[in-house]
């Protein structure tokens, strides 16, 4: 065989295995880890397509004392965001559709593409394969070899993408303890609600394996790059975490966008604590 | 535990077979290896099977039990779910008879991996922070039970996969070899093209399966499918190679490499 000019010696297959035929002989209920990723992944994007194009309720503002944006429209820098909603340094006005529809292209584009979603879908929605030792639904595989799952390596640049969003949604959750005309500054149910999501959007952002390589994982010798080697040391932890904070953060920017829905369309008041 | 245990145990070769049953009297404190000898003992003297330390040190024993890869030393019967135990040879390779599997196929792969290579032994002899070299001490754990490479569906179900694929196993052998402080061998774009790195889809069976909790997959796979990355699809990377003019080594160079 050559590969790239050079001469290696080929793999020899071994033939016929022989072995049982059953796709799988797994007694467990092997089935219900993709089953409940299935779920919870259509419920997510169920819903979050619905809360885009819905398009309303998205922004409590100061007639409301508060200043409560929802992360699935922030930063909302379209000509038809509703007033007050922020956006005022930078409009679009060429676009008419919805704003969270451009706004959800990069925190979506940084889920796609990160290693435990891939994980997730691969095995939940594509089958391959659903389990450990359970067979591969498809006849044929080539993994992300090819376009357009090739494009999965881009996931560092929608890392850069996403902590942009995390600068934003972090801003957000600081202006949410501005009360205006009850009280100047406080904090509310609301803004702890931003605050919390930002927090975990941060974790789950910094977890990322793309960020715990370039923050150090691709040097050799620590040993001369301390910075580095400390960071990398750092994000370790929170990497082995990455599944439970990717989840979270999920499930939570969902109920963040539900809250501030809920409070935008007069169902309940946004509690002040202080 | 009930009074006996009914083993359901494969025997064949790559000709084909069929399960066979055996209800032994249970014993207190056993593996599923001892019960798999006792059979050989008592009902089936030509049952097949690999072993050797009992310690979960070798590597040999590696079957599916319940259709998950696990070493039989290591697998205490009581705690297996009640019913049937089965017992079958690892899929991905073929049989030579019962639950002995021909894994020459991680041999010829462990061939094609270059070796260490470090720079001239300088007077004064090598020297090596612990920070530098923990991570690949990590890889050196492997004990080389091919579970990982069994439980791999890129292989495991797709046969043909098996000629550009090295899987879990030499992709921390590569890893450990690319992290090493003292390596000056490139094996990056030899990992993409003749590794098959792009194939693996990362569902982390093979963390999973390892006997030794090697993270493979976080620690390993992904830290080089992020120096790929480096190598071949950053534009940015590839930029900074053309100002910087650092090249990257060829599949050719690297097995060369030192020759």
């Amino acid at each position: 065989m050559s590969v790239g000019g050079a001469t290696i010696t080929p793999v020899q297959l071994g033939g016929a295995r022989g072995g049982p035929s059953a796709r799988t002989l797994r007694k467990d209920r092997w089935w219900v880890q993709p089953t409940i990723t299935v779920v919870l992944l259509t419920a997510f994007v169920v819903y979050s397509t619905w809360a885009v194009f819905v398009n309303k309720d998205y922004y409590v503002g100061a007639v409301a004392h508060r200043d409560l944006i929802s992360p699935f429209f922030s930063p909302c820098v379209t000509g038809s965001c509703v007033a007050g909603a922020h956006g005022t340094f930078f409009v679009i006005y060429w676009w008419h559709i919805t704003p969270a529809l451009l706004i959800l292209l990069g925190p979506l584009s940084f889920r796609v593409t990160c290693y435990y979603y891939r994980r997730a879908y691969y095995r939940g929605f594509w089958q391959s394969p659903p389990a450990c030792a359970v067979a591969d639904a498809h006849t044929g595989y080539t993994g992300e070899t090819r376009f357009p799952l090739i494009l999965q390596n881009l996931h560092r640049y929608f890392l850069y993408v996403a902590l942009m969003f995390n600068t934003i949604l972090t801003i957000d959750a600081v202006t949410a303890f501005r009360l205006p005309g009850d009280g100047g500054i406080g904090v509310s149910l609301g803004s702890l609600v931003l605050s919390a999501n930002a927090i975990l959007l941060w974790a789950y952002t910094l977890s990322c394996h793309a960020a715990r390589h370039l923050c150090g994982g691709h040097v050799n010798t620590f040993s001369r790059h301390p910075i580095r080697y400390r960071i990398w040391k750092t994000l370790t932890p929170l990497n082995a975490r990455h599944m439970q904070l990717a989840w979270a953060s999920l499930i939570f920017v969902a109920l963040t966008d539900l809250y501030v829905r809920l409070v935008a369309a007069g169902v309940f008041t946004d509690p002040k604590i202080f | 535990m009930a009074d006996d245990v009914t083993m359901r145990v494969w025997r064949g070769d790559a000709d084909g077979g069929d399960f066979a049953e055996f209800t032994l009297p249970a014993q207190e404190g056993e593996v599923v290896l001892d019960v798999i000898h006792r059979i050989q003992a008592t009902e089936a003297g030509d049952l097949a099977c690999r072993w050797n330390c009992k310690a979960g040190k070798c590597g040999s024993c590696s079957a599916e039990i319940n259709g998950r890869p696990r070493l039989m030393c290591m697998t205490r019967m009581d705690q297996l779910p009640e019913g049937p135990v089965t017992v079958a040879p690892m899929r991905t390779f073929p049989i030579i008879r019962d639950l002995v599997t021909d894994v020459s196929f991680n041999f010829e792969v462990a061939k094609s991996v270059p070796a260490f290579a470090p720079p001239p032994r300088p007077e004064e002899g090598y020297r090596m922070a612990q920070i530098d070299i923990e991570r690949g001490q990590e890889f050196r754990k492997c004990i080389e039970c091919f579970m990982c490479q069994d439980v791999c569906h890129v292989i495991r179900d797709h046969e043909d996969n098996k000629p550009q694929y090295a899987g879990p196993r030499f992709f921390i052998r590569y890893a450990e070899l690319e992290m090493h402080p003292l390596d000056t061998n490139d094996r990056r774009e030899l990992l993409r093209q003749q590794g098959g790195l792009g194939m693996c889809n990362i569902t982390k069976c093979c963390t999973e399966v390892c006997p030794e909790h090697i993270k493979i997959t976080d620690n390993a796979i992904i830290p080089m499918k992020e120096r790929v990355v480096d190598a071949t699809y950053d534009p940015v990377a590839w930029l900074g190679r053309k100002i910087l003019r650092r090249k990257k080594a060829t599949p050719q160079q690297a097995v060369t490499h030192g020759a």
